[in-house]
């Protein structure tokens, strides 16, 4: 990645970086410290995730990052360069089919206010490529990084394991 | 067949599970193209005066637009002039800042008197920026004694406003003679808390305001926009000079009513300096700036006959306020009018004190004053049951107000309209298996087993749409393409409103819900409303829409007749097809394309407000099956059982979530949730590291219930679901936890009953059984 | 919220991370996962100049059976560590404990390494890995010298770990019965930190957040050694401690849940065929 050399008293350390979001490469000079979470929201200009906490702990900010879930809010931005970042924005195909988990989440009411949403819908769709079968008890162990406070986990997991489901029967087609 | 009753998935959805919501840190409007960012400075110190303010290295950094405290508010119109306190005078029960010496300023003048207080206003061009300025600003104290506890604030040695003469701002004496409990042979007296929690809305406060030629707008994360409208006329502007935008709200339960100090403050900054801004506050901020909940001490003495009857109730209240008295009196008010809860009780006393303390300041929470009330009486009942040697249930039981009843007035003057709590506590008891569980815990108890079961009980009721009064507003509007719009005063934040009210369109008027648009939140479009809290927006909102569709229906009816070339009388609306015809002649029919287009303008609309003559009162009973492993205090919560009821369910798939949400925030509160501060008054529990949000580790799914008993008060026959799941949760899962160790001698927990706390209480209760 | 300004720089090996530690300074540190470091930045509570990515050191990312111990790169994340089937089958203890950390997006990022260096003495790991006895080799520009945990951790976040210097592996010894494991964490939620946690391997005891470094629970080691019952020996967890009070547990509530929880550690240790 390129970097700007030297910087004035006051200036901030600025470089080049360059991410995969969603199958489209962005990239842009930002401030060494900028989180991947604003890099996204900022300069790729995808709110759908949002920032709900400043210790790591609401999980509201989960995106995949080469496919695995992380909690963008404590990821830098250059630590991702060049990889491949997936937001709520890039689950549905190609043609706007939503994916099974999105499917589950609308039919099982997983949502409420919906700020919490995008990072369960990647949180669940990361522990879903691990464990394609989960048991009620993984599920709700696997979300024990990611906080509701409209839903009651109720649905959301009910929406979990109808996903699960979903896949498994499309998977043996 | 009616839509009504049937399950429908939300209208809401598929724009939030693919593009996300669009909240106001998400607004990419052109008015807020390049806004400011704000950055409060905020008091890291719980009581003190300001000595002095520091501008000069903030001002130095990048990006800095400006530095903004009291000094700089030479524009703001001044505040009302202090009105003397009669202290004879009934007090305001509220909701409704106090004002006089007890007034809360904007940014903080010469004290603070919490810690997050906010100070100063720090604009720069961006995020970043902000928050390395706003470390720069540099504030002076000179510090005062923190006012922390209950007991400290009654004491009065500080006091938070200089001319008070108290830390209590208000009360109502609850008229407490002691002869009522003449003639009880079982009386029981104590302590209960019903401690401090935050209200934690996953998205917290945000504000974006813009200030261009003469106009105002703002867009916040409100529960009412039209109220916050209301409130930014404090800037000197008429309202038709503001437009407020509420866009999707990421919660609120009750903390984002109106728009508080931090909104005027930013729609304040916007004026001031001509550049549109944006605030959106970070969660240690959220932690420990946005109003909080509960905050009760209750004194409680609960009297009876040894076979189960209970003869008197006392309830005697202390409010922490905290530093600003936001509600007044209104929380303690609704705790004391609600004090009897389920039961038939011939003596009741309660009253209340209001205390100010150097910490976050209270408002609603979730239930507001109601959840209070419930956990204490269902403890009180319990704590009776168990000093009469009777079953708790059937002490409750013995003591409901009975189904032929209603309407009932309490004793505290309550006019409950419909209710069957016996009926609920039986459907719970059944669905849980009570004789079961009771056998089992028998077994373990016999046992000696290291993990004990622990069975709690709660019958609740509680007043929905406290405001029937002001009503709501609905429009509702039928276009020449066949498709309609409903402008509503509610302000869903999670709700599903535009999914019910689209359903009660479609069935009163036949038109499909994918062709009905609801809109809220926008007081261009709806300047009249009053929006969502107190579970209001069903039962007053949605009889609005109701009402407007009935009226649209009737101007249908005209034009349909004189297209028809009938009588109006003969013409008549098919609901389930949405098409007009002649009665007894189906094959020739109209649209309702056809005849709105007869309609001056191509447009039948109706305007109305719906009001009630009185709230409502939902009811249920919950059931809280819990696991105490008695050697470390840990709980675990293996089942929740409810019926909670109100009225028809008009979209059992919202009346669900609403219930899940609520019992999760009622059981969070018995087990894990609690605000602390330490004896300076600096908060402990002001990250989501430190303050334990529940999640869905620690929750079972929960079971269910259904119980539908209408009311007579409004033609939807519904009542409100939004709190009532809280409200009987925390005491189900409180009597639970304590049930579990009480054959241990263990007589009460105070929540939240953490490890520690059930470890300790054990140990005292065998120390003083050994005695 | 925010980090404070600092400048990012990235090593692409070993070589070139101890170079330019070298070059930088004190004011430079390490990142791996970074769920240690950068939590501590954003909340303004640490302020390095420079931080140098190690995160795409992949000759760092390895589980290895070394016959008698197993090696695992200091870059291995916690997910990995939880799924490795060498450390599944040889070292279950670890691999079951790796999975206790944080949350799954929390372990998808956090390495073992960062954990250890970080020291946190409320951590799983550090007391995992002095329980099973693990040796922690550390490269800096003058070579490479192993330290044993016993002598690695010094107190509140301290390490042996010298300035310029980076811990490269952590190896494992295969216990005897490798089945002979336990785990207590208790907290009041799971995404919580142990407020009092237990690694047991045989009849080797450590404690989690009873002091300032993870501790060995030595009293209850010899009670074992000389013959005590389990129930005796668990009653000394607490002897040699010095657990905090917080919000969350007093020091005298921690002390009873160490000999409550040391017991069922064990108990559950010699349960395992």
């Amino acid at each position: 990645m390129d970097r700007y050399p030297g910087s004035e008293e006051g200036e901030r350390q600025v470089s080049k970086v360059s991410l995969i979001v969603n199958g489209k490469e962005i990239t842009a000079d930002v401030e060494d410290r900028t989180l991947l979470v604003h890099f996204l929201r900022d300069v790729a200009d995808l709110t759908a995730t949002n920032v709900g906490c400043e210790t790591t702990s609401c999980g509201a900010c989960t995106v995949l990052l080469d496919g695995e879930s992380v909690k963008s809010c404590t990821v830098l931005a250059a630590q991702a360069d060049g990889r491949e970042v997936t937001t709520l924005e890039g689950l549905a195909s190609e043609s706007g089919e939503m994916s099974a988990v999105q499917k589950a989440f609308h039919e099982q009411h997983g949502l409420q206010c919906g700020f919490c949403t995008p990072g369960f819908v990647m949180a669940i769709t990361s522990l879903l490529a691990e464990n394609p079968n989960p048991t009620e008890a993984e599920v709700r162990a696997g979300l024990e990084g990611n906080i509701c406070r409209c839903t009651g986990y109720h649905n959301i997991v009910k929406a979990a394991l109808a996903a699960a489901s979903a896949n498994t029967a499309e998977a043996a087609k | 067949m009616s839509i009504l009753g049937t399950r429908v998935i939300r209208t809401e959805d598929p724009r939030l599970l693919t593009a996300g919501g669009v909240y106001v840190d998400d607004l990419r409007e052109p008015e807020l193209d390049g806004a400011a960012r704000v950055t409060f400075v905020r008091s890291t110190i719980a009581h003190a005066r300001i000595t002095g303010i520091d501008k000069t290295e903030a001002l130095a950094q990048p990006g800095v637009i400006a530095v903004l405290t009291v000094a700089d508010m030479t524009d703001f119109p001044p505040p009302p002039p202090a009105e003397p306190i009669d202290p004879d005078a009934p007090p305001t029960e509220g909701p409704m800042p106090l004002g006089g010496p007890w007034s809360e300023p904007l940014l903080a003048v010469d004290k603070v008197r919490f810690v997050g207080e906010p100070v100063a206003i720090v604009l720069t061009d961006t995020r970043y920026q902000g928050e390395d300025a706003a470390e720069l600003v540099s504030v002076d104290y000179e510090p005062l004694p923190a006012v922390v506890t209950f007991d400290d604030a009654l004491a009065g040695e500080t006091l938070l406003f200089d001319g008070t003469g108290s830390n209590v701002s208000l009360k109502r004496d609850g008229a407490f003679e002691e002869a009522v409990f003449d003639g009880c042979d079982v009386i029981v007296e104590g302590d209960i808390v019903n401690q401090r929690v935050a209200c934690l809305p996953m998205e917290g406060r945000a504000v974006a305001a813009s200030w261009k030629d003469g106009k105002l707008t703002v867009w916040a994360s409100t529960q009412n926009a039209q109220l916050s409208r209301l409130i930014l006329t404090a800037l000197g502007l008429p309202p038709d000079a503001i437009r407020v935008v509420a866009p999707d709200v990421g919660g609120g339960f009750g903390a984002k009513i109106g728009v508080d100090r931090e909104g005027i403050l930013v729609a304040w900054a916007a004026k001031h300096t001509g550049r549109a801004v944006r605030w959106v506050e970070s969660r240690s901020e959220n932690l420990t700036a946005m109003t909080q909940g509960r905050g009760q001490r209750h004194h409680i003495k609960i009297g009876g006959t040894s076979d189960g009857h209970i003869k008197a109730y006392r309830l005697d209240i202390v409010q922490d306020s905290g530093a600003y008295a936001r509600m007044s009196g209104f929380l303690p008010s609704l705790t004391v009018l609600m004090a009897p809860g389920v039961y038939d009780i011939p003596n009741v006393q309660a009253g209340y004190k209001v205390v100010m303390t150097t910490s976050t300041p209270i408002a609603a929470y979730r239930g507001a004053g109601r959840p209070e009330a419930a956990a204490t009486i269902e403890r009180a009942v319990d704590w009776f049951a168990a000093a009469a040697g009777v079953d708790s249930a059937v002490v409750r039981k013995l003591n409901f107000i009975q189904k032929e009843q209603f309407p009932f007035v309490t004793k505290m003057g309550a006019p409950y309209d419909t209710g069957d709590y016996e009926g609920a506590l039986d459907k719970v008891l059944a669905a849980a298996g009570y004789e079961e569980l009771r056998a089992e815990q028998k077994r373990r108890r016999a046992a000696g087993d290291v993990r004990q079961l622990g069975i709690g009980l709660a019958s609740y009721v509680e007043i929905t749409a406290g405001d029937a009064g002001a009503g709501e507003t609905a429009k509702v509007e039928v276009h020449d393409d066949g498709t309609a719009t409903v402008y509503t005063g509610s302000s869903p934040h999670g709700q599903g409103h535009h999914t019910a009210f689209a359903m009660l369109v479609q069935a009163e008027l036949g038109i499909p819900m994918d062709k009905v648009e609801v809109i809220h939140g926008d007081t261009d479009l709806i300047p009249d409303g009053v929006g969502t809290y107190a579970s209001r927006s069903l039962q007053l909102g949605g009889s609005a829409v109701h009402k407007a569709a009935i009226e649209v229906k009737e101007e249908g009816a005209k034009k349909a007749a004189s297209l028809f070339e009938a009588a109006e009388a003969d013409v008549v609306l098919d609901a389930g097809t949405g098409l007009w015809h002649i009665a007894g002649d189906p094959d020739k029919s109209l649209t309702w394309a056809q005849v709105a287009g007869a309609a001056e303008g191509g447009l039948i609309v109706a305007n109305v407000r719906f009001t009630a003559d009185r709230p409502t009162f939902p009811f249920g009973s919950q059931l809280s099956l819990v696991e105490v492993d008695t050697e470390t205090g840990k709980v675990t919560l293996l089942r929740h059982v409810t019926a909670d009821d109100a009225g028809p369910i008009l979209n059992p798939i919202l009346f669900e979530g609403q219930r899940h949400g609520g019992i999760a925030q009622g059981a969070a509160q018995a087990l894990v949730e609690e605000i602390l501060y330490d004896a300076d008054g600096n908060p402990l529990t002001s990250s989501l590291a430190d303050y334990g949000a529940i999640t869905a580790a620690e929750l079972p799914s929960f079971e269910l219930l259904t119980s539908e008993t209408a009311t007579d008060v409004n033609p939807l026959g519904v009542k409100g679901i939004g709190e009532a799941g809280t409200i009987g949760a925390t005491p189900a899962v409180h009597n639970a936890v304590i049930d579990a160790v009480s054959h241990l001698g263990v007589r009460h927990i105070d929540m939240p009953t953490t490890p520690e706390r059930v470890w300790t209480a054990i140990q005292e209760a065998k120390k003083a059984s050994a005695k | 919220m925010i980090p404070p300004s600092f400048t990012y720089r990235r090593a692409s090996s070993v070589d070139e991370a101890l170079d330019l530690a070298a070059e930088l300074g004190e004011d430079a540190k390490f990142l791996a996962g970074g769920h240690s470091l950068l939590p501590l930045m954003k909340l303004r509570f640490a302020s390095p100049e420079y931080l140098i990515d190690l995160g795409r050191i992949t000759e760092l990312s390895y589980v290895r059976d070394e016959g008698t111990y197993v090696a695992v790169g200091a870059l291995t994340r916690h997910h990995e560590v939880n799924t490795s089937p060498v450390l599944k089958s040889e070292v279950p203890l670890l691999a079951h404990a790796a999975g206790q950390v944080g949350d799954p997006q929390i372990r998808h990022r956090g390495t073992i390494g960062g954990s250890v260096a970080h020291a946190d003495a409320a951590s799983d790991l550090p007391a995992v890995l002095l329980a099973l006895d693990a040796t922690f080799v550390i490269r800096g520009a003058s070579g490479t010298r192993p330290v044993p945990a016993a002598e690695f951790f010094k107190g509140i976040f301290e390490t042996a770990l010298e300035p310029g210097e980076l811990l490269t592996e952590i190896q494992v010894p295969k216990p005897a019965s490798p089945a002979a494991w336990s785990f207590q964490k208790f907290t009041k939620r799971a995404i919580d930190w142990a407020i009092v946690g237990v690694a047991v391997q045989s009849d080797k005891v450590a404690l989690v957040n009873m002091g300032h470094t993870p501790l060995r629970a030595s009293a209850v080691e010899a009670a074992l050694a000389s013959a005590a019952s389990v129930a005796d020996a668990a009653e000394l967890a607490a002897e040699g401690t010095s657990p905090g009070s917080d919000i969350h547990a007093s020091a005298a509530f921690r002390g009873h849940l160490a000999r409550v929880l040391v017991r069922r550690a064990l108990d559950e240790a010699r349960s395992r065929p």
